[in-house]
């Protein structure tokens, strides 16, 4: 056994206001920047949603910086794939966990930094170029791609033909996600090194917090997802730049210029992308379902019932997760032998997942629960994940997906799974751990407000869309009033218009809250909430080194909460057995 | 207190008795070897539901050519392998002889690499099309795709790693980094020889003209 490897890393933090907060090494500023960077994706992205909401029920409203304030059809369509791309790459997968995860991983098991501080800070550079390069193509001539987040071939590699925007706009929009890959690949590399060489003297892994476990489980994910991608993105831009034909068909004709290009497939684009983007829905969740066993257990005043159980459980999904992409695709010409192997294994993850909701309930069951706002989110996101998992279960049946396929039931199935119960979990992570980050606390009341608005508002964006599903209303339609059968559904669409504009009118509650309390909130002590992982043992601010010099030893589990005998309801990790207090 | 079983993974030490580095180096490997992966399957995926893919190599000069690749390829692994040895018998002098020769068959690899792409262009292969005749139809222009594709991210990584060995040779030589820095990038470069090894009989031999 070799001795403990640390990273590169100096007890002093530096000196410069740039190196010390821009070109940063210091997990906690990246992770911080991370954020920050996540919040402007979501507020762009918010706003490009209520754009789309408001041109649905209102088709001639005029809407600033349109031509003629007027939102076109390919207007509308550039709008879609920017709200999805930005909100599934740099906010889902960003702050969950490079934001949060950087912040605490290292903490949490008692390192100085992450594995390579340096990797650390290319990754956040190369993600926040990424985000520049994505928002950039909509300034270009033809303006941003109207291909969707999942950018399906053959329409995302023949070029200008296909439509405006997918000429620079489109190429804009492969460059970005490549970089985001290769973020992505090194910001997992560097939180699997982390967790597997730094962990403090006594955290073996079954004494690792829940969320360490979320944040390595999806490092795992990210690991192996998106190099598909990277591959996949390679292939869409020599596609695009070097005239191949890896997904265009031969005789193609699109809007009668007959292509010459032959012998691909667009399927096999199909292919590479689900193989990453079913992990990827997971990527975006796991690191959400680890805060939110943290926060219940923390909240209830009771270890996290059944903990290996959650352990199994995380890792099945994220095993799981790289055997399902099919089900993406049960309308793209399946055999369907093919179909039913992966709507079955698509049923198993019903399994683990209901693990984890029982587990989360257990948890609750009999605890004294404190109902803060972080609280309150973290129910909230068991709500929504049972909501959107139900939904889940019918969409996984070949027959039934036939019909629903882009429907307004997928949007609402995979808003409140994957988009909004994500972000609860990243509400409930800001409410929690925001006293250790800027040492003071945001306002509950405020905080309480925010959530029942919230949560009210997203039910009733999401839930009458499951109904506009059944009735056939097709995703992407740029016109609810140009198709006679839809007419009759406007009510529900202004319904949800209404309802799009107040759960978003309810968030501004949230910024007033986050930036005036990081200089204006209520001090905050060294651990408000009674915790017992290591981010309540250190001080706030937290040093540099984390530690101040003094790398703890880990004498128990990461949940022990009302121990029988003991004089407080918590045990702190790191407090040594003789100086544990008894009733 | 839980008594621990006093494993490796119980915390404050690194589980596979490594440094970080080459763990981290292990796990890029991991994905790297995804990347290349999906490209290897794509090309088996366009290739096999194909009809008129071109068999275009002959013996000479394409096979030989490949194969005499391969041999400087395989060469520049036997010197990395050299100079990781005397890097950890901190015989400085010898082991930044033995990268720099290394990087010398990389550079040699990427250079006759390139004059091969010359002379595909020259006959007219290119990624988008190809003057050959298979079954009395024009050959699949997927040939050209996937032949420069999969070769230019191979040579693509050959080239980051001529520069990897380059920086490795001189910190090395000023004793700024350690053997341990020596081995990592010795990972890194058998990897791309490992790749080489399945791209060789995927894209050259198997497009060998049996016909004659």
């Amino acid at each position: 056994m070799s001795a403990h490897a640390g990273p590169v890393h100096h007890a002093e933090a530096p000196k410069g206001w740039i190196r010390h907060y821009i070109f940063s090494v210091d997990h906690k500023i990246i992770g911080t920047q991370y954020i920050l960077l996540g919040l402007s994706a979501v507020t762009i992205g918010m706003i490009l949603s209520l754009i789309m909401r408001t041109h649905l029920v209102w088709p001639n409203a005029h809407i600033w910086g349109f031509a003629n304030g007027i939102v076109s059809p390919e207007d509308y369509l550039r709008v879609v794939t920017m709200h999805g791309t930005l909100m599934v790459f740099f906010v889902l997968t960003t702050v969950p966990q490079s934001g949060f995860g950087n912040y605490f991983l290292p903490i949490q098991i008692g390192a100085p930094d992450m594995a390579f501080p340096r990797i650390n800070m290319l990754s956040f550079w190369f993600t926040f170029l990424a985000m520049i390069v994505l928002l950039s193509s909509a300034f270009v001539p033809g303006g941003a791609s109207i291909s969707g987040w999942t950018s399906y071939a053959p329409l995302s590699a023949v070029g200008e033909v296909a439509g405006p925007g997918l000429g620079m706009g489109q190429t804009l929009w492969v460059v970005s996600i490549a970089l985001f890959c290769g973020a992505s690949l090194m910001s997992a590399l560097n939180f699997l090194g982390t967790t597997i060489d730094l962990r403090a003297k006594g955290l073996s892994l079954m004494r690792m917090p829940l969320t360490v476990w979320g944040w390595f489980i999806t490092a795992c994910l990210a690991l192996l997802a998106f190099g598909v991608l990277l591959a996949a993105c390679v292939l869409l831009l020599l596609d695009r730049l070097a005239a191949t034909s890896f997904f265009i068909p031969a005789n193609l004709d699109v809007s009668g210029v007959l292509l010459h290009h032959g012998g691909g497939s667009p399927l096999l684009w199909q292919h590479l992308f689900w193989f990453f983007g079913h992990p990827e829905v997971y990527i975006a969740i796991l690191p959400g379902m680890g805060i939110i066993s943290h926060v219940l257990s923390t909240f209830s005043r009771k270890p996290v019932f059944g903990y290996k159980a959650m352990v199994y459980s995380l890792t099945a999904i994220g095993f799981l997760s790289f055997t399902v992409w099919g089900h993406h695709m049960f309308i793209s010409g399946m055999n369907p032998f093919s179909a039913l192997a992966f709507s079955i294994i698509t049923l198993v993850i019903g399994v683990p997942s209901a693990i984890k909701t029982f587990n989360w309930l257990g948890t609750l069951w009999g605890g004294r629960i404190h109902f803060t706002a972080a609280m309150l989110f973290a129910i909230g996101f068991v709500s929504l994940f049972v909501t959107g998992g139900l939904s889940g279960i019918f969409l996984a049946q070949p027959a039934l997906d036939l019909y629903l396929h882009d429907t307004y039931y997928v949007i609402g199935h995979f808003h409140l799974i994957m988009g909004v119960a994500a972000i609860f979990a990243m509400f409930a992570a800001t409410y929690y751990w925001f006293p250790k980050m800027f040492g003071h606390h945001m306002s509950e009341t405020l905080g309480k407000v925010h959530f029942w608005c919230t949560f009210v508002g997203v039910y009733c964006i999401f839930m009458p869309m499951h109904y506009l599903g059944y009735a056939g209303d097709p995703r992407r339609y740029a016109s609810i009033e140009s198709v006679n059968y839809l007419i009759p559904l406007h009510p529900v669409h202004y319904f949800i218009s209404i309802a799009a504009f107040f759960t978003a009118s309810a968030q501004l509650l949230f910024y007033w809250n986050f930036f005036w309390s990081i200089k204006h909130g209520k001090p905050a002590e060294r651990n408000p909430w009674h915790g017992t992982t290591l981010e309540w043992s250190v001080s706030t601010p937290v040093p540099h080194d984390n530690f101040a010099g003094h790398y703890p030893t880990i004498y128990r589990g990461p949940y022990e909460y009302s121990v029988p005998g003991m004089r407080d309801d918590y045990v702190p990790q790191d407090l040594a057995p003789e100086l544990v207090a008894k009733a | 207190m839980d008594t621990l079983a006093g494993s490796a993974w119980d915390g404050g030490v690194a589980p596979f008795a490594t440094n970080t580095k080459k763990l981290g180096m292990w796990l890029f490997l991991l994905s790297d070897s995804l990347t290349f992966s999906t490209a290897i399957l794509a090309y088996a995926y366009v290739r096999l539901s194909s009809a008129n893919w071109p068999r275009p190599f002959e013996f000479s000069p394409a096979v030989v050519n490949a194969t005499f690749l391969t041999f400087i390829l395989l060469s520049s692994s036997l010197t990395m392998v050299m100079a990781v040895a005397a890097a950890h018998r901190d015989e400085i002098r010898k082991a930044v002889i033995y990268i720099i020769l290394t990087a010398i068959g990389g550079i040699a690899f990427v250079v006759l690499h390139l004059m091969e792409w010359f002379r595909l262009f020259a006959e007219g292969v290119t990624p988008w099309s190809n003057h050959y005749v298979v079954n009395g139809q024009p050959g699949d222009p997927l040939f050209g795709g996937t032949f420069f594709g999969l070769t230019g991210l191979h040579m693509l990584h050959v080239s980051i790693g001529v520069i990897y060995l380059c920086i490795i040779a001189y910190g090395f030589g000023r004793r700024k980094f350690n053997a341990d820095h020596v081995e990592v990038s010795g990972l890194y470069w058998h990897f791309v020889d490992l790749v080489w090894m399945f791209i060789f009989p995927m894209v050259y031999l198997m497009s060998v003209n049996l016909k004659g």
